[in-house]
């Protein structure tokens, strides 16, 4: 179900005419939105061969249809607003901003929002940076052979492991935190922890934490994870 | 060893029918009761998990003199002026809301292992069917001649955190110009193998800024320490000249230290310094030896499977006094040990599965701004004790870029760790 202030703005993307909104009026500060954008950066990357986190990267965003970015799982409501006409660019990213999941409902997005109207324009400005004439593709992951992605693990067992990752990343996110692995794409986190284990992935901690995991345990995180 | 849950059955609850539960009831005491003495990176985690994973079906109280404990880990950071005290500063009520957890705010300060029962310093005493003992570390008496715990407020240890770390961030702030910072550091093992490295290389920061022409001496009984030539190669890029490491050839065994009138004698010859930051040798904590549970070297043993004693197999000891192979005693190591432990225990008193024991460690450390360095391994559990699979250091020239990210990545690292034990 989409919001009403969603429907407005797409129907005013695709009538043509300008969103007048109040709130896209504030200039926006690059360098002030580089600073509030630690908020951001455990879910979502920025610059040459974005890393895949729990979040889609955000290059080229300004102009991109809502839920477009190939391979990312997005929530059905995120591909149903870029289904319905929904581009980002200031006003609605600003409009998105103040709380997603009042833009959006069902967002994956956790992300409380922005309530100030000056952070919005600054990381909106921060961000556009990384929208310009940038040619940049995703860090792609090396597939992971369909006999192990075919693995049925334990839930109990994948339960006890996780407390490993845990330990580094929390589910009560702060602005500080280390990519969340809650939200994540139960796939996409399998990918990724075969990419640490044969170390085409670098961060030295998960090489080895991930090195530490048969394939059934990996297996085992999964599915419990398909659980919560 | 490994215990066998129809024993532990048979010792606990008259009637074979009780067998075939699924969850076994202590018939003394309804529930299954599990004490958790400490709550710190060990007995936090593992009260947290046991609770929580048993589903309220297991009665868990945590013993913790202290309301607001302060983590070791990052004290040294506190020290260094890149967190306050309150930052490092964690209190137990969201274990007892959101875990039902019986938090107990006393000494713990005798087990009689035949009752299976604590007793605590305010009187009274707690029954028990399986009791986790994880108490950090005490030091060993006499272990630098002149020092005793009496003398920790002219020389503190700021090696067990909170009034002590303060006050020798007061020593460190008071410093005179140009004056000299003495570190005793301990021989191993001991808790924290960079810590006191770090704290040198946050000591040095403080003073490049407050107190340019300090010195810092470090008299050492090791040949070798943990991180050795990365941190000698950060203080040779940040603070050059500034620390003299004193090896066991140069003297670093000191003879003794005189609190009163502020010396170090190493070599037969006496430094007059104006700090003094003696870290003795240590053992486990003291309710570990009068539990009867430490060996001649004064620390627990433990088999590596579920961590449990070696002398009773009710109890379980994990973290720093713990003696269970090759992991190094680390808050890390700790809160690893701790989910092991209670996967153990849930297994004997709530019919919970046992998975096999994995273990895994990293501990950074600060050099000076956005100069982290880690270092880490992965363990398994094996009839000969924790032992290591792999493991994983920083290197010497990585760039900038790297050591911000390390650096970044421990304090996403103490937000979690701290949710892990107290949320």
């Amino acid at each position: 179900m989409l919001s009403k202030k969603l429907l407005c703005l797409i129907s005013a993307a695709v009538l043509g005419v300008s969103v007048s909104s109040p709130v896209a009026s504030a200039q926006g500060d690059a360098a002030a939105g580089e600073k509030l954008w630690k908020k951001c950066k455990s879910c979502h990357a920025v610059g040459e061969n974005p890393k895949k986190k729990s979040g889609p990267h955000l290059n080229d965003l300004i102009g991109r249809p809502a839920g477009s970015v190939e391979g990312f799982r997005y929530s059905k409501s995120m591909t149903a607003a870029g289904g319905d006409g929904l581009v980002w660019d200031a006003a609605s990213l600003d409009a998105f901003l103040i709380k997603p999941k009042d833009f959006i409902k069902k967002t994956k997005m956790s992300f409380r929002g922005f309530k100030d109207e000056q952070d919005r324009a600054d990381i909106i400005a921060y961000v556009s940076q990384f929208s310009e004439g940038s040619d940049v593709t995703a860090n792609e992951d090396p597939q992971v052979a369909p006999e192990i992605l075919a693995l049925v693990g334990d839930p109990a067992y994948g339960n006890y492991l996780i407390g490993t990752c845990v330990t580094c990343h929390t589910p009560q996110v702060t602005a500080d935190s280390l990519p969340s692995i809650n939200g994540w794409p139960v796939d996409d986190l399998v990918t990724a922890l075969h990419a640490y284990k044969n170390k085409h992935r670098e961060n030295p901690v998960m090489q080895q934490i991930a090195g530490a995991l048969s394939n059934e345990e990996i297996a085992a995180l999964a599915a419990y994870l398909t659980t919560q | 060893m490994k215990i066998n849950r129809r024993a532990f059955i048979g010792t606990s609850v008259a009637g074979a029918a009780v067998m075939s539960a699924p969850m076994v009831k202590s018939a003394a005491h309804g529930m299954p009761k599990v004490i958790v003495i400490g709550g710190g990176a060990g007995g936090a985690t593992a009260a947290r998990y046991i609770a929580k994973d048993s589903g309220g079906n297991v009665d868990v109280t945590l013993i913790e003199p202290t309301r607001t404990y302060y983590t070791c880990f990052f004290s040294n950071l506190y020290i260094g002026g890149f967190r306050d005290l309150a930052s490092i500063g964690h209190s137990y009520g969201d274990l007892a809301a959101n875990h039902g957890v019986n938090v107990v705010h006393d000494w713990a300060v005798g087990v009689d292992r035949d009752a299976k029962t604590v007793s605590l310093a305010g009187g009274g005493s707690l029954p028990y069917d399986r009791l986790v003992i994880s108490p950090g570390i005490d030091f060993v008496d006499g272990a630098v001649n002149g020092w005793s715990v009496a003398s920790q407020n002219k020389m503190p240890h700021a090696y067990k955190a909170g009034s002590q770390t303060e006050l020798l961030k007061a020593q460190l702030n008071a410093m005179p110009a140009g004056g000299v910072y003495a570190m005793v550091a301990p021989p191993n093992p001991f808790r924290c193998p960079p810590g006191p490295y770090e704290r040198i290389s946050m000591v040095a920061h403080h003073l490049k800024n407050n107190n340019p022409t300090a010195k810092i001496m470090i008299f050492d009984p090791k040949p070798k320490f943990s991180k050795m030539a990365l941190f000698q190669d950060g203080w040779s890029r940040h603070y050059d000249g500034m620390i003299d490491w004193i090896g066991p050839d140069f003297g670093g065994k000191v003879d003794e230290v005189r609190p009163d009138s502020m010396e170090v004698v190493a070599d037969g010859e006496a430094v007059k310094v104006d700090v003094c930051n003696v870290i003795p040798a240590m053992k486990a904590g003291r309710i570990a030896d009068l539990a009867g549970l430490t060996n001649d070297k004064g620390w627990a043993e433990v088999e590596a499977h579920g961590m449990t004693s070696k002398v009773d197999s009710n109890i379980h000891v994990i973290g720093d006094s713990s003696q269970q192979g090759a992991m190094p005693k680390s808050g890390f190591s700790a809160n690893s040990q701790a989910k092991v432990c209670a996967n153990a225990v849930l297994a004997e008193v709530g019919g919970g599965t046992k998975f096999p024991a994995k273990y895994s460690n990293t501990c950074w450390s600060l050099i000076d701004t956005n100069d982290g360095i880690k270092v880490g391994a992965s363990y398994d559990g094996t009839d000969d004790g924790i032992a290591k699979t792999s493991g994983f250091i920083s290197k010497n020239g990585e760039d900038d870029a790297t050591r911000k990210a390390t650096y970044e990545e421990s304090v996403g690292w103490y937000d979690a760790m701290t949710a892990d034990m107290f949320s």
